[in-house]
């Protein structure tokens, strides 16, 4: 019995019709269809935003719908909690994951579980749990407690959790947005041999190629309706899913003029220091920044890019070295200090450190300008020259609300980043360091965040760009600094247009631990 | 000065904090912090006397103790955990509210002379340890062997059982643990209760064995608040506990002690003739409780002592992420 199931005799597990969830002001699925065959890997593609995940979440048993039903194997079923989703066999990766750091994997895998029912022999759970990641690709010792995991491996761990329960569906929610290409490659292995296993897979994505590559059938949602369901993914061209993502085409190439890199402006010496829990976060990095040229920092999260931002831009003390802008040592000084040698900073939690949530456009727009004139008069606010200025911004950076006295808790994720960066390029910074400027954003604002970028760029300043997408990073930056375990494995010069498949696997081999000068070594080796 | 007297005395008092520290530990584990210990340990002790006086039988006393403080440590919990209300104003009423009501209902029990109290005992052959027989094992209160069985069942609990396991999940990461059908506000009242009902037996160890009787507030004296610092010293764990609960036991003894005789090693003792110099002593544990509750508070040490990540913070569902 080879090749005989075609997709026709394919029996159908899940159908869900007429899906509708509502959230204050929002319509998240609008009367969605949705059909997962027995033995597919069913790609949801989608704009942030676009209702994949609140899809998914009602049929994970998370959210109830307001009207719609589902069927699983032909039955309707009710889910109230997610419980009840994986009685059905229907199991659910989250993007952010469920996993409770201080305890071991075999204790996260066990959580929520009838059995054992009082005492545990953890031993015995152990061996099960290895055998069962034997038996997917998932490699992953029971007995490491998850924080001490990669992330890549806690999503191994999650995966486990669902196996371990048996379902027949797993959900899994942008799985690649947290990778490493290496990483990615494993993950798909995994799924494949899910697949041949009897398990079907939903993959909830934006990223086409990803899509294209892995998944057997398509649907497509764009602001809570289905504007393509099962179509096969080998029949429809990456244009076509993204007209019916964003509802028109999108340019892929950015246009990025040539720009001659000037003095050195930022200078990283050796630094060392320490993240929240007081563990070694950066070891000995260094890197420099050129004016007129955006440096990438690539990485898989959590290497130690989030305390680097933070002692360029002051808010974290670092153990040693030093970090010179201009020529003027920033590091272990006030953040104010940075900001007058001309430091501009976009953090990754732009909610919390980028904004003040509950102030308006207004005061969140003057919170560097307000020591000086036109902000500052007589040693009050002006807050006629400040409304004016905000106005001005407003226009001058696309912020769509109806006036700035809005607060900025309720602009979207697009609009509060343009808030923050307008603040931010309007004080004519020679240096910005940016951490994930895009993450969370569609695909409209993030074209928008990179224009100001590249802006900046050929205003001569010098930019520091983090982060984790490295799409982003190939087609913005000059350079690229790949960063592991708080160390610089390595810097790669990005020369012209288009994703080079090597230079993707050597930053991708560099994110996982291998220093650049190794993976040239055994090139060479192997070359000759 | 017999110093194995003064410990073993300091092991019966370092029992009240003892049954403290462990039932605040399991609030906290479930990541509710209580700051009302005080007060539900002055309801224990005044609810054990009375009970006692009523009926004669102390062990009545001691569970109607733990069952009036289980009771009232609801009130938090439901302030906290349904109506979603900060944790330290809601814990710092209920120390309040059980003073009140402890001293309101014991009003006149100071006077109602002796009671029969729990039963002291020795363990035959343990007696026969040198040193550690005397402290441990030689007329002890029934409670005080309640206490050795306690901490390590305590750690077993939390460590080693399916329920410790949620337990440990509910305080840590409350969202992971209802993705998994574990009922998080229903965790978190069963180990509030289980905090109540241990100040609850706290204050009973007090009014019937350690220091018999009712003396209105006087009675537990502030040692529920030492019992909140010890649980951080503790970094949540019960052995650690138990270590900090007896040796502020014993260090309880010592200051009261030390303050007798005339001649302490040969020398006029300066605590007999300057009591001040004794208030300062006695001043000391509390001077403790202070620097330990201010270490604790501060976020980035909480990380690094290990600190339930989700103490403190009302469980809201839907919310995503930490």
């Amino acid at each position: 019995m080879t090749e005989q199931i075609s997709s026709t005799e394919q029996k159908l597990i899940v159908e869900m019709r007429g899906i509708v969830k509502r959230f204050p002001g929002v319509l998240a699925n609008d009367h969605v269809d949705f059909k997962l065959l027995h033995g597919e890997i069913h790609g949801l593609l989608g704009e942030n935003g676009a209702g994949k995940s609140t899809l998914m979440n009602v049929l994970a048993g998370l959210y109830r719908q307001e009207a719609g039903t589902i069927l699983v194997n032909g039955a309707p079923k009710i889910f109230s909690s997610p419980r009840d989703a994986i009685n059905a066999g229907i199991g659910m990766v989250h993007q952010h994951f469920m996993l409770v750091p201080s305890q071991t994997v075999t204790e996260n895998v066990l959580l929520g579980l009838d059995e054992p029912r009082f005492i545990m022999n953890l031993p015995e759970y152990d061996s099960k749990i290895a055998a069962l990641g034997e038996e997917f690709g998932l490699k992953v010792d029971p007995r490491a407690k998850v924080w001490q995991l990669s992330v890549g491996e806690q999503q191994r761990v999650e995966i486990l959790k669902m196996l371990y329960r048996g379902v027949d569906v797993l959900i899994m929610d942008e799985p690649t947005a947290v990778l490493a290409p290496q990483e990615i490659e494993g993950l798909f292995d995994t799924l494949r041999a899910m697949i041949a296993q009897g398990k079907s897979v939903i993959f909830i994505s934006h990223k086409l190629q990803e899509v294209s590559a892995i998944a057997d059938r398509v649907s497509v949602l764009r602001k809570g309706v289905a504007t393509a369901s099962g179509v096969a993914s080998k029949g429809v061209s990456r244009q076509e899913l993204a007209r019916l993502m964003v509802g028109r085409d999108i340019i892929f190439a950015l246009d990025k003029k040539h720009c001659q890199p000037g003095d050195v402006v930022l200078d990283v010496r050796d630094i060392y220091a320490e993240n929240d829990k007081g563990l070694p976060a950066l070891r000995g990095l260094s890197l420099n920044v050129r004016a007129g040229e955006i440096v990438g920092v690539a990485g898989v999260a959590g290497n130690g890019q989030s305390e680097l931002s933070q002692v360029i831009s002051g808010m974290r003390q670092c153990k040693q070295g030093q970090v010179l802008l201009g020529g003027d040592t920033v590091s272990n000084h006030s953040t104010l200090f940075g900001i007058q040698h001309g430091m501009a900073y976009v953090p990754e939690d732009r909610n919390h450190v980028g904004s003040a949530p509950n102030l308006s456009i207004t005061d969140n727009i003057i919170m560097k300008k307000y020591r000086k004139s036109p902000i500052l008069k007589n040693g009050l606010l002006d807050m006629k020259a400040a409304t004016k200025l905000a106005n001005e911004l407003k226009q001058a950076y696309d912020i769509i609300v109806p006036n700035v006295s809005t607060r900025v808790r309720l602009l979207s994720g697009g609009n509060l980043q343009r808030v923050i960066l307008a603040r931010e390029i309007s004080g004519l910074p020679s240096f910005m360091v940016a951490v994930q400027p895009t993450r969370g954003l569609d695909v409209g604002a993030i074209e928008g965040v990179h224009r100001l970028l590249l802006t900046q760029r050929e205003a001569g300043a010098a930019v520091l760009l983090v982060s984790e997408e490295l799409e982003e990073l190939l087609s913005l930056c000059d350079r690229v600094y790949v960063i592991y375990e708080g160390k610089i494995m390595g810097e790669i010069m990005i020369k012209g247009e288009g994703q080079d498949e090597a230079l993707v696997d050597t930053i991708g081999q560099m994110m996982t631990g291998t220093p650049l000068d190794q993976i040239q070594k055994e090139g060479v080796v192997a070359n000759g | 000065m017999d110093f194995t007297v003064i410990l073993q005395a300091g092991i019966a008092s370092g029992t009240v904090l003892l049954f403290a520290t462990i039932g605040e530990l399991f609030s906290e584990r479930a990541g509710v912090l209580n700051l009302g210990v005080e007060g539900m340990m002055l309801i224990g002790a005044m609810s054990a006397f009375s009970t006692t006086i009523a009926t004669g039988n102390p062990w009545l006393g001691v569970l109607v103790a733990m069952l009036f403080a289980g009771l009232i440590s609801q009130i938090h919990a439901f302030i906290v955990i349904t109506l979603q209300a900060d944790q330290v104003v809601s814990g710092l009423s209920l120390t309040f509210l059980g003073a009140g009501i402890s001293l309101v209902l014991g009003e006149g029990l100071s006077k109602a002379g002796t009671v029969a109290l729990l039963p002291d005992f020795s363990i035959p052959l343990l007696t026969l340890i040198p040193i550690i027989g005397k402290i441990f094992f030689t007329n002890q209160s029934v409670l005080v062997y309640v206490g050795y069985l306690l901490v390590p069942l305590s750690w077993y609990y939390i460590n080693r059982t399916r329920p410790g396991l949620h337990l440990r999940a509910v305080g840590e990461y409350p969202s992971a643990a209802d993705a998994l059908g574990i009922n998080v506000f229903r965790m978190r009242y069963f180990y509030v209760f289980v905090g109540g009902m241990l100040a609850g037996l706290a204050g009973a160890t007090i009014s019937l064995a350690v220091s018999p009787g009712w003396f209105s507030e006087l009675t537990t004296g502030g040692q529920g608040w030492i019992a909140i610092g010890l649980v951080i010293f503790a970094q949540w764990d019960p052995f650690r506990a138990a270590v900090g609960a007896y040796a502020f036991g014993a260090l309880r003894r010592l200051i009261l002690d030390i303050q007798g005789p005339l001649v302490l090693l040969g020398f006029a003792n300066p605590f007999y003739y300057n009591p001040y110099l004794g208030f300062f002593l006695q001043m000391l544990p509390y001077l403790f409780t202070v620097v330990v509750l201010v270490i604790g508070s501060r976020e980035a040490m909480r990380k690094r002592i290990g600190a339930p990540a989700a103490l403190g913070n009302p469980y809201v569902r839907g919310e995503r992420g930490k």
